[in-house]
């Protein structure tokens, strides 16, 4: 099958055109029904925390609350408007618990990335060798020059030294080194996509369908 | 100029299509080119595709700047009757009628609309619908190119536009399966050192020694994602690892497929162990498909299990660092691998090992010491041979492009070099 996909990618002619479609469709498919055991198993687990009186009862039996009621608002559909209605349409349950509830909670997990990242830039951002020394002033640079004060520091500058202001000097660096070292990781990620594929479709790599044995 | 009419406001666009309209409705306005004679359109089915669509391209009309649009009209026989089925408002010379159906006989002809605004054409082609509709009011005699056809739209065998693909992707496969043949002759291949995956062993070690648990992650895409199979691959050795220490394991997942497939993996490792008895359902446990919920509940297990290393191997998006921050508050070793080269800074900057794109995908066969994986990581190397020259290549024909302008097959050369490498 996955030698047929590969070939399917360079033959336009029907059946093979709409084949890699097809594909992702039956795996959609499998991956609702697989979404059972996935349910099934959140349950098990927290109800056997709640039943066990684990020390984290607590927090599955709020998990557990969660679920629950996010599936019956969610298959509670037994009209055409209001509450009762379809589950992205304003002012059904489901509708209203996620948009009151499970956004807002989302979109504080998210925000609570600009604190790591100020905590991991404080961590990486120490010269301790040269490496880290040269990752210290370009970050300065990228940072400063993204920002109206980097333009003002270096607005006196005439125009034959334009190169030197300090938003020329972040757009050289993103657009240059960068760009240049994402590329090369982008080309030895497609290498590797290519290696890994052809030892799963060889069955030289088995590892992850449980044996090693081809 | 802007003039209000019937309450809209027309622009330059709106006049174009003003004009348009008017002119199909009252089948007037069609200007005589001067070389009537020479003007044609020319159809012809387009190359490597599935039989639905068909070409057309035409000289432009001269001076162009006085015709405001073309009209393309399509008919089942050459005497008609005609349908117009667009309107290139443009100067543009071109048009795929991509509602051509397979085997199907069209005829085309194409007409240009005097304009009394010169210079009003703009970039836009677009489906004329308040045309269509009234082109039966137009007359044959105002259509100017003679009618192209007959031409039928054909599915291919092979795109040809992928060629420079195919190529590639035939000289990588002869390369990896040759070195794979040359591994398993017995031939020594030397494959550089990883420094995150020969720590893993330690990483697992170190958890041992204080009694806490492992965390492995998968990342949050399905089985569908090379990242979550190469994932899935490194999970199976380090498995075996773990059983060998008699150490906990811990993977908590956001996709069902990927959990069912994780525990076979490791139940799996287990038996190879020689441990099948100390391997449970509940090392695996699913989540949620929710990008956030997952890393609140990855971050809420590792707040309260404490694990001593963390191990982040698949696709990984803005939860990256949420989990890799949280790893470095506890104190855990951590080893991360993703091929999202967007999250590579963040685990480079919160983790103590990170496998950098390609690593993760050798990541499996390198742990795994076989003669005939580690040949494929050597196949790869052809790969990284052919793009070096290339890149190399490229730069030195623009360098000289750029120091003797006058030769353009320089920049020709240069051009030719990245259509080789070209992604259609």
């Amino acid at each position: 099958m996955g030698f047929v996909l590969i070939f399917a990618f360079f033959i336009p002619h029907h059946p093979f055109d709409a084949l890699g479609e097809d594909v992702t469709v039956f795996f959609d498919i499998v991956a609702v029904f697989a979404f059972i055991l996935g349910g099934g198993n959140l349950l098990r687990m927290h109800g056997n925390h709640i039943y066990t009186r684990h020390k984290d009862r607590w927090f599955s039996a709020v998990t557990l609350a969660g679920f629950l009621l996010m599936l019956f608002a969610g298959l509670f559909k037994i009209g055409q408007e209001g509450w009762c209605g379809a589950v992205d349409q304003p002012g059904a349950w489901f509708n209203n618990i996620y948009t009151a509830t499970f956004d807002p909670l989302q979109s504080t997990m998210y925000a609570l990335l600009a604190f790591f990242v100020a905590s991991a830039s404080f961590r990486a951002f120490r010269a301790k060798n040269r490496e880290a020394t040269i990752l210290l002033v370009a970050a300065f640079i990228v940072l400063l020059g993204r920002t109206p004060a980097g333009d003002y520091a270096t607005d006196w500058l005439p125009d034959s030294l334009s190169i030197f202001k300090v938003s020329n000097l972040a757009n050289w660096i993103m657009s240059v080194p960068n760009l240049a070292g994402q590329r090369a990781i982008v080309i030895g990620i497609a290498l590797g996509v290519v290696s890994l594929s052809l030892r799963v479709i060889l069955g030289v790599e088995r590892s992850h369908l449980g044996t090693d044995k081809s | 100029m802007a003039l209000t009419l019937f309450g809209v406001v027309l622009n330059r666009t709106g006049w174009v299509w003003l004009i348009a309209g008017w002119a199909a409705l009252a089948g007037v306005a069609i200007a005589q080119p001067a070389d009537m004679q020479m003007w044609s359109v020319k159809a012809q089915d387009r190359p490597s595709d599935a039989g639905d669509a068909v070409q057309l391209f035409w000289s432009p009309i001269a001076p162009a700047a006085e015709f405001i649009c073309y009209i393309v009209q399509r008919a089942p026989a050459a005497e008609g009757p005609f349908e117009t089925i667009a309107t290139v408002v443009s100067i543009d010379t071109q048009y795929v009628d991509a509602a051509a159906l397979t085997g199907d006989v069209y005829f085309y002809r194409v007409a240009a609309l005097d304009s009394v605004e010169a210079g009003a054409a703009d970039q836009t082609t677009s489906p004329a619908d308040s045309l269509s509709a009234a082109s039966p009011a137009r007359t044959v005699d105002t259509i100017y190119t003679a009618v192209a056809g007959p031409v039928n739209s054909t599915a291919q065998w092979f795109n040809l536009r992928r060629l420079n693909q195919f190529l590639v992707i035939i000289i990588l496969s002869a390369a990896i399966i040759y070195f794979i043949s040359q591994a398993r002759s017995g031939k020594q291949l030397y494959v550089r050192k990883i420094a995150g995956l020969q720590a893993m062993e330690e990483a697992i070690g170190r958890a041992t020694e204080m009694g806490r648990p492992i965390l492995f992650l998968p990342g949050i895409h399905d089985m569908d994602d090379v990242q979550t199979i190469a994932g899935l691959t490194i999970l199976a050795r380090v498995a075996r690892t773990v059983a060998e220490y008699e150490t906990t394991l811990n993977v908590p997942v956001s996709r069902s497929l990927v959990m069912t497939t994780a525990r076979e993996t490791i139940k799996e490792a287990y038996a190879a162990a020689g441990r099948p008895d100390s391997y449970n359902d509940n090392m695996v446990h699913y989540v949620t498909d929710e990008q956030f919920g997952y890393v609140a509940a990855v971050d809420g297990i590792m707040m309260r299990q404490k694990p001593a290393t963390c191990l982040y191997m698949g696709a990984f998006f803005a939860e990256s660092l949420i989990v890799a921050e949280t790893g470095a508050e506890i104190g855990a070793i951590q080893i991360a691998g993703t091929a999202q080269p967007a999250q590579l800074p963040f685990f480079v900057a919160a983790c103590d090992y990170t496998l950098i794109g390609e690593e993760l995908f050798a990541a499996s066969a390198y742990l795994s010491g076989e003669p005939r994986q580690l040949g494929s990581l050597k196949g790869q190397d052809v790969g990284k041979v052919m793009a070096m020259c290339a890149l190399g290549l490229g730069a030195a024909l623009l360098t000289l492009h750029s120091l003797v302008p006058g030769w353009p097959i320089l920049a020709n050369m240069a051009d030719w070099v990245g259509k080789v490498f070209q992604v259609r």
